[in-house]
């Protein structure tokens, strides 16, 4: 018994030994490897896609400075539980990582207060000319840009053209919202499945709708004042509570466009079409590989003919901490991700997102073939080029956290779900947002 | 040191013995010293911070722009958000004593009889859902009670004839959802402590009341359920703080803190999405404190009702 015992200790014991010499042997390895020595930068990220991407900037970065290279450790974590321990780790000082990626709606709350995100003027000002810049001011306060974004985000519609078919109907022809309307009527009488999916619990769906109304207004007015209860905001409603009540349109199963529920219906083809970013194409391609070949994207049909088509939407905005400790080498490498022609060219390749730089959208690489042109046919750019005049802006500040909370919680659910008044809903919910 | 003789060292060593020996086996100091952890860790990870919360619920907490606010946190709790969370969760805390006191006591009885066939099999598959974190237990759930016409629960339904439901979607059905994972996972745990209190009952008594010719309804009413008490008044405390302190089996059914019109919204939600998600810590310490004072209020008044300060007759 004793004896067995004794073997028992020793073999744990040598085993601690060899797991900790292991470790050990690692951090030499990685330290000395490559002949000059990495700095390592960590990043957060709340998508799979993203973080992939910033790897092979990373590797680029490495080849194109070999007197500064990097070790960038990037780790995805849950949407909601990155913000949050982001959150906690700049108010505590602590445990942040250097680089960031904050989705827009929740990037007012990073500048609350004393930001504790670096400004990136630096970067940015020397190539502010060739990028869209109300993309920059979604992430600035007092005239300093703290977040870089992907891309510009214009809202088009991705039609399933196997059921338009089927139908009969021709998607050039759906000008304006009233035009899709019929032809919904149509796809679902005559196929039985609904023509779209409007969101219950996000906020893609209506607040495109609403931006691309002509003026600055949209869930706010342009100088910050609450506007849910407008016309430019009621209206979209009511029509959306409209086509469901029709039949047309279902609620979105799972209640966004990104839970598996609604990426089961659509790649099975349960519903016709789905208005989104430009960035969903990442979605369709990694989430929804059936509709292959299937899909057509068209700019999102206006409120009349010769109003906007578009609106840009969404967002990340990636940031330099403050608590970073090689805060220049961070910027540098953030710039070069996603200021740079290159890198743009890559967001472009990799991700499918329609770039911040406008020099590079008539560059000869965004004509090459990659898994969006083979998934959605040669000509995606030129939606974009199309209504590259007619991208609206939305308003953000940091009453936005409040509003689309209030949205994502309680107007859509009882206006599209419980099917209530939407006038009385807007007012009420005013009412409690302006206190 | 030299100079030293070995006798004067002798001398010397019995008294330092000594000296050390009184500090060891101090009747005065020993019960302090084995309380110690306790204390040392009650004051970092419980007094600290509910001091601080209660500093920081006057406050308006930015980085780098603390500044002390007076009761505007907790005016602003005033809002019908925050009275749906303490519904909610006043709710579900009552639901689930209404399932999880008498029907892990019934269990237990049942499972700590003679009669009672493959005892032991039902009290390990009982507990199993007690082991289960409680991160996977909400992800199934959430599939299981999903609103497409695939998703389990709604299979079952719509065999016996009824329409399909939005589970989560409803305001009586999320809270039955929620009740359910709550009696799923909780049941094993009281029923362990109440098959320890039925096992600390002596046999004696039921063999004279046997003797005396009292019935099983008799024995269960008059000795059971009686001799019980002090399990089920601790049971039942617990389970209150658990009831209103639960936050993470709602934030897993509805993936993430936002369930549709905030039918799932529980106390500790409202202070995670003002505290964490809109980064308003004083806020958040202010629900806090509420909270806190609630529970206490309900579970003073609880011992009160079953007289736990009155004195042993």
């Amino acid at each position: 018994m004793k004896k067995q015992l004794l073997v028992m200790l020793s073999l744990l014991v040598m085993l601690t030994m060899a797991l900790s010499a292991c470790s050990s042997d690692n951090k030499t390895e990685k330290d000395g490897g490559s002949g000059s020595k990495k700095t390592k930068l960590e990043l957060w990220t709340f998508n799979e896609l993203h973080q992939t991407f910033y790897e092979d900037m990373a590797k680029r970065w490495n080849t194109a400075n070999p007197d500064k290279q990097i070790e960038l450790v990037a780790n995805t974590f849950p949407y909601d539980d990155m913000h949050n321990k982001l959150l906690v780790a700049l108010q505590s000082g602590k445990g942040a990582p250097d680089l960031a990626d904050i989705e827009l709606n929740k990037f007012p709350n990073f500048l609350k207060g004393d930001p504790q995100l670096l400004p990136l003027n630096d970067v940015i000002d020397p190539e502010i000319n060739n990028l869209v810049k109300s993309r920059l001011d979604i992430y600035a306060k007092d005239g300093n840009y703290y977040g870089i974004d992907f891309h510009v985000g214009a809202a088009v519609i991705y039609y399933n053209k196997e059921i338009l078919d089927k139908a009969g109907v021709n998607a050039d022809d759906i000008k304006t919202w009233a035009d899709f309307e019929t032809a919904g009527k149509k796809v679902h009488e005559k196929t039985g499945v609904p023509m779209t999916t409007i969101e219950s619990a996000d906020l893609w769906s209506l607040w495109p709708q609403v931006a691309q109304a002509p003026g600055n207004d949209d869930l706010q007015t342009a100088d910050g004042k609450i506007n849910i209860t407008s016309p430019i905001v009621a209206n979209p409603l009511k029509w959306q509570q409209g086509l469901i009540k029709q039949g047309i349109a279902i609620a979105t199963p799972g209640g966004n466009h990104h839970s598996e529920e609604y990426y089961g219906l659509m790649n099975s083809g349960g519903s016709a079409s789905v208005w989104m970013p430009m960035w969903y194409m990442g979605r369709f391609t990694d989430y929804m590989p059936d509709l292959k070949g299937k899909i057509i994207i068209k700019p999102m049909p206006a409120w009349k003919v010769g109003d906007p088509r578009s609106a840009g939407m969404g967002g990340t905005g990636t940031a330099v901490t403050k608590t970073s400790k090689n805060p220049d080498l961070a910027k540098a490498f953030l710039a070069f991700a996603k200021i740079s022609k290159e890198g743009n060219i890559a967001i472009w390749k990799q991700l499918g997102f329609d770039p911040l730089r406008s020099d590079v959208w008539t560059d000869p690489a965004l004509k090459e073939s990659n898994k969006f042109t083979e998934y959605f046919g040669e000509n995606i750019f030129d939606v974009l080029t199309e209504v590259k005049s007619e991208i609206e802006g939305v308003i953000i500040n940091e009453n936005t956290p409040n509003i689309s909370d209030s949205f994502r919680t309680s107007i859509l659910v009882r206006t599209l779900l419980d099917n209530e008044d939407v006038d009385k809903v807007l007012k009420e919910a005013a009412a409690q947002l302006s206190k | 040191m030299a100079n030293h003789s070995p006798e004067a060292a002798k001398t010397v060593e019995p008294l330092k013995v000594a000296k050390k020996s009184s500090i060891l086996y101090s009747q005065k100091v020993a019960p302090y010293f084995f309380v110690l952890p306790f204390i040392l860790s009650f004051l970092i990870f419980f007094a600290y911070p509910v001091l601080s919360a209660i500093n920081m619920s006057f406050q308006e907490v930015l980085p780098g722009q603390v500044k002390y606010i007076g009761l505007s946190n907790y005016r602003g709790l005033w809002n019908p958000t925050f009275l749906k969370a303490i519904t909610n969760s006043s709710k579900y805390t009552l639901f689930s004593l209404l399932i999880l006191i008498p029907i892990p006591l019934l269990l237990a009885v049942f499972l700590n009889s003679k009669m009672m066939v493959a005892k032991n099999f039902f009290r390990s598959t009982l507990f199993i859902p007690a082991l289960t974190s409680v991160v996977v237990a909400g992800t199934i759930f959430r599939l299981t009670f999903g609103e497409l016409e695939g998703s389990l629960m709604n299979t079952i339904i719509t065999s016996f004839g009824f329409e399909k439901q939005r589970w989560l979607g409803k305001e009586h059905l999320a809270m039955f959802t929620l009740v359910t994972l709550a009696a799923w996972r909780w049941i094993g745990i009281n029923l362990l402590y109440f098959m320890a209190g039925l096992q600390n009952i002596p046999k004696e008594l039921y063999e004279s009341a046997e003797i005396d010719g009292a019935s099983k309804w008799h024995k269960f009413s008059w000795i059971t359920i009686p001799l019980l008490k002090p399990i089920t008044i601790y049971v039942f405390t617990i389970s209150i703080y658990g009831g209103y302190s639960m936050f993470t089996e709602s934030y897993m059914l509805w993936n993430g803190n936002r369930s549709p019109n905030d039918i799932g919204l529980t106390i500790v939600g409202y202070l995670y999405r003002n505290g964490l998600e809109q980064n308003n810590l004083g806020l958040g310490s202010a629900v806090g404190i509420a909270l806190l004072v609630l529970t206490f209020i309900i579970t003073i008044g609880q011992l009160k009702l079953f007289g736990m300060f009155k004195k042993e007759e």
